[in-house]
């Protein structure tokens, strides 16, 4: 039995059933992942043993006990490495867990491991990782995406069974897309954000990466609620997601946003994303088009702020207290300079120059404030159109995979595979990528729905339609 | 040409809370360095902080007494700048949003009377301490003091002189500690304040260019380097000379201010509003509530103590200076009625020997009951006013009440007319030199006597019957 081909929920039957135990699953788990991790390099860090101990020590009762989960480098476990996938914090052992952590220990998840990004998060491809891009497994030449390319990455080859990932502009749904998986972007502030280590802080939210959606609500369930060691986390009565999968979305009323079906859409994968709207058309949706016109400033908007936070959230790295320190400084601040200088790769430090840049005295109102008064107009934006509809339908990406070190010299490029994720960022509203088919190539076609802010449930119903109808959930990369 | 200055300071009061601004770490002084930190207080990766009401609380409470108008909504902001005892390489604080604004506070200097305005108050986390001293391989942090909870007053440049500025500092540390947010500790760094100076010619309305200076620790210091700036600032434009803009550390050895780091090299905080703090709501109700808890200030307080207990205002002024003090007087009057009597036990005996210690009111053994009881004994006629002094140094010594030490030290005042009659007869017969001259018409010379009858009964005799007893038997004398 090929246990790690399972989802969350096939494992939950067989575990409670008596029939597989813990340590089969891990076992199983373990050994697919040596056998296709060299091909993908999805993982930095491989849980073995303390996976083993978990389960030897005995798991709690709960939704996930038992089930091997996988999580981004950059999400804190106590006492194991987290690296972000930069050299500056290559030896960091945090001495906390993050909240999702904990939360994934209490349902009795088994961590196997911590998965490959861009380095801090930044990038849609993860090539920029001190630990080596990570590849495609649907075409070994081809970018995962980015920035949990990781997470997505070994999901998508059943190196794991579910994953969490970090989203700040599409980090969580780009990939998903790309490898043919679910991946959800929760509300900010549904899911606490205490031990991810920070890109920018106002756009950063952890969520599920899954084989498919019932995973994704039954993960959700765990990972999602309030905590009071993250001032932006909200209380919100949450309910149990898996109760909206019911296959039925009569009546739900869909928008259809003319700003991301022009230029540049490629058009296998516009075809794709059509078909989609035909199912939920044909069974009873209500199909609305709808505008949302500060849609082309999204990206620039996005950029200045996300570089701004991150200029400063990243400058708690300069090797006085925790990793990497230069071997020789003459002085503090040549050991700053050189600490940075060679702890951080180009695509982070350039970043944090247009950070420093945007926020600097002279240029604040001009960039940053500019900005902050953009993302509110994008804001209302989604203010207006959810009065009119209650989900909204894109194409998660303009196109499918690129090919690695493709758009690796023109980062302007590389930021424009994320300009249909950046937006919802902007807006703090949850949004989902499941695969919808496959382009020419057999690569993935991603297909997004967003919802209002804490409406996962309409989200999850309408994923789960269309993963019905959509079919191709089954269908596994070629390892 | 005669000039004035212009001063504005910038008072850093340390937060009287338990826990510190962002996380739940003890703000304990003097512990190990680097027993009181978390993760949050350390600014590890990940970790986020969390504003502690109180701190809030007690930053509104500050604005109250100092008649400021409270934002209703504050924001937090970053003031990045790299500094290695500086866990997160900035700073989280308030910039364009404090918590409150638009205040003042009145001093008294020269008998006059003078409003100073508060531009504003707001709140932000102190960073650490660098440890160079006794280390052989480099330098040390210390994180016990990251994010202990600051609240930062700024004055309006209403301040014109070093005696004005001294009386601000005082009257701003007495309203912090009557609301108990601040145990305004110089030495300890719990209370610090840099100053903003200038100097324009008298009837200039513009502002000369200033400077700012750091490092005053104490009251005295604040006041002389003040005094040194300003006539630094001033002979240089006599000379014809130009000021220049600069932050200047004050040297309490040298008695001089010295250039610290120039316009030129100022930083580029790049402020921006903390992503990971939502915003201070701050609603009527949360003020209301607040302006419930103030306490009685010290200038309402002086008034009081004016109008109730009728003692001159100089005295109520000494007394409220400190509300440990008039807690004290309060109590002691309570007991005692003649309140005019206990301010001058209390300005004259209790703060000289507090001062001498440098002792606080706070550390005294002297209860109410024995302070009030000391002065019945005198009204009674138990010790003279005189041995009662002597009382009163033992009382605050070792905390005995006035009877026991009236009792163990034989201090009882005599009274006996015959006893005293006696010692009398005894100092005329042995000085007859001075009777002589008390009968040749030098009636100075019966103070001499007296003062021979306190010696021999160590201080005790009474005082009143000595004189009288004394006057009848000279008169007899001279009519003999
Ligand atoms: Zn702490």
């Amino acid at each position: 039995m090929d246990l790690y081909r399972k989802t969350i929920w096939q494992l939950r039957e067989l575990l409670d059933r008596g029939e597989i135990k813990p340590e089969e699953v891990l076992d199983s788990v373990l050994r697919r992942i040596e056998e296709v991790n060299g091909k993908i390099n999805g993982y930095i860090t491989v849980l073995e043993d303390y996976a083993k101990n978990q389960i030897e020590k005995g798991l709690p009762e709960g939704p996930l006990s038992g089930v091997p989960i996988a999580v981004k480098d950059n999400i804190c476990i106590k006492d194991q490495l987290t690296t972000c996938a930069s050299k500056i914090l290559y030896n960091f052992r945090p001495p906390y867990n993050a909240d999702v952590t904990e939360r994934l220990l209490n349902a009795g998840a088994v961590i196997c491991g911590k998965t490959n990004l861009d380095e801090f998060a930044m990038g849609s491809s993860t090539e920029n990782s001190y630990f080596g891009p990570t590849r495609n497994p649907w075409n070994v030449e081809c970018a995962p995406g980015g920035s949990s390319g990781g997470s997505a990455a070994v999901v998508s080859a059943d190196a794991c069974i579910a994953a969490l990932g970090s989203d700040t502009g599409g980090s969580i749904r780009q990939p998903a897309s790309f490898c043919g998986m679910v991946g959800m972007k929760p509300t900010y502030g549904a899911v606490s954000r205490y031990g991810l280590v920070a890109f920018a802080s106002s756009l950063d939210q952890i969520g599920p990466m899954t084989k498919d959606v019932r995973d994704c609500a039954m993960l959700l369930n765990v990972i999602s609620g309030y905590d009071r060691r993250d001032s932006t986390s909200l209380k919100f009565d949450r309910p149990d997601y898996t109760k909206a999968l019911t296959g039925e979305i009569k009546g739900i009323r869909v928008g259809i946003p003319s700003e991301y079906f022009g230029e540049g859409l490629n058009q296998e994968v516009a075809d794709a994303v059509k078909k989609g709207i035909e199912y939920l058309s044909s069974s009873g949706a209500e199909i609305i088009d709808i505008s949302l016109p500060h849609t082309d400033y999204a990206v620039s908007c996005y950029y200045i702020l996300a570089t701004a936070e991150a200029s400063s959230n990243l400058a708690r790295y300069d090797g006085v207290k925790y990793g990497y320190r230069t071997e020789k400084s003459s002085n503090l601040i040549d050991m700053y300079f050189k600490t940075r200088g060679e702890g951080f790769g180009a695509e982070v430090k350039r970043r944090i120059m247009l950070g420093t840049y945007a926020l600097s005295s002279g240029y604040y109102d001009a960039y940053y404030a500019k900005a902050q008064k953009v993302r509110t107009l994008i804001k209302e934006d989604f203010d207006k159109a959810f009065e009119k509809v209650d989900v909204i339908v894109t194409p998660t990406s303009p196109t499918t995979a690129f090919k690695i070190g493709e758009k690796a010299d023109d980062p302007l490029q590389m930021y424009l595979s994320d300009i249909f994720t950046i937006s919802v960022n902007l807006g703090g509203l949850p949004a989902i990528s499941i695969p919808c088919g496959f382009d020419s190539k057999s690569l993935p076609i991603g297909f997004q729905i967003i919802s209002k802010h804490f409406d996962e449930s309409t989200l999850l119903r309408c994923a789960y339609f269309l993963e019905e109808k959509f079919a191709v959930k089954d269908k596994k990369p070629p390892l | 040409m005669n000039y004035e200055a212009v001063i504005g300071l910038e008072v850093h009061a340390q937060l009287l809370t338990k826990s510190k601004i962002f996380c739940s770490c003890s703000t304990q002084f003097g512990s190990e360095p680097n027993t009181q930190t978390c993760p949050v207080c350390l600014g590890m990766p990940g970790v986020l902080p969390v504003a502690n009401r109180e701190v809030i609380n007690m930053a509104i409470k500050t604005s109250l007494a100092l008649n400021c108008k409270i934002n209703n909504y504050g924001r937090f902001a970053r003031k990045n700048y790299f500094y290695p005892d500086l866990p997160k390489n900035y700073q989280i604080s308030q910039y364009e949003e404090p918590l409150s604004e638009h205040g003042y506070l009145e001093i008294d200097v020269n008998g006059k009377r003078k409003k100073i305005g508060i531009v504003r108050i707001h709140i932000e986390e102190d960073a650490g301490k660098n440890i160079h001293e006794n280390v052989v391989d480099g330098s040390y942090v210390d994180l016990n003091r990251t994010g202990v909870p600051l609240m930062e007053i700024v004055s309006e440049p209403d301040i014109n002189t070093p005696e004005e500025a001294r009386a601000y500092l005082t009257q701003l540390k007495n309203i912090l500690l009557y609301l108990e947010v601040c145990d305004c500790n110089m030495e300890e760094g719990s209370l610090r304040c840099d100053a903003n100076i200038s100097v324009r010619p008298v009837g200039q309305k513009e502002f000369g260019t200033k400077t700012e200076i750091k490092n005053m620790n104490s009251f005295s210091n604040l006041q002389k380097a003040l005094e040194y700036e300003i006539e630094r600032q001033v002979d240089i434009l006599q000379d014809g000379g130009r000021i220049v803009q600069e932050t200047r550390l004050w040297d309490p050895s040298s008695g001089t201010t010295a250039s610290m780091r120039s316009k030129e090299e100022a930083h580029d905080y790049r402020y921006f509003p903390c992503p990971d703090l939502v915003p201070v709501v701050v609603d009527e109700e949360w003020i209301e509530n607040i302006k419930k808890t103030l306490p009685e200030l010290p200038d309402e307080k002086k008034q009081r103590f004016v109008s109730q207990y009728g003692i001159p205002e100089y005295d109520a002024g000494v007394i409220t200076a400190s509300k440990a003090l008039a807690d004290y007087y309060e109590k002691v009057a309570a007991i005692y009625n003649d309140a005019k009597k206990v301010s001058n036990w209390v300005m004259g005996e209790l703060l000289r020997l507090l001062k001498e210690d440098e002792k606080e009111i706070s550390d005294i053994l002297i209860t109410p009951e024995n302070f009030a009881s000391l002065l019945q004994l005198i009204d009674k006629g138990t010790i003279s006013g005189k041995i009662a002094k002597t009382v009163f140094e033992e009382m605050y010594k070792n905390g005995k009440t006035p009877d026991e030490i009236v009792e163990e030290k034989g201090l009882e005042q005599v009274s006996d007319e015959g006893e005293i009659a006696g010692i009398i007869d005894r100092v005329l017969a042995e000085n007859t030199k001075q009777v002589e001259q008390y009968l040749g018409g030098k009636e100075k010379v019966a103070g001499f006597f007296v003062g021979q009858v306190m010696k021999a009964t160590s201080g005790k005799a009474n005082p009143g019957l000595v004189n009288k007893i004394l006057k009848e038997k000279l008169e007899a004398m001279k009519n003999k």
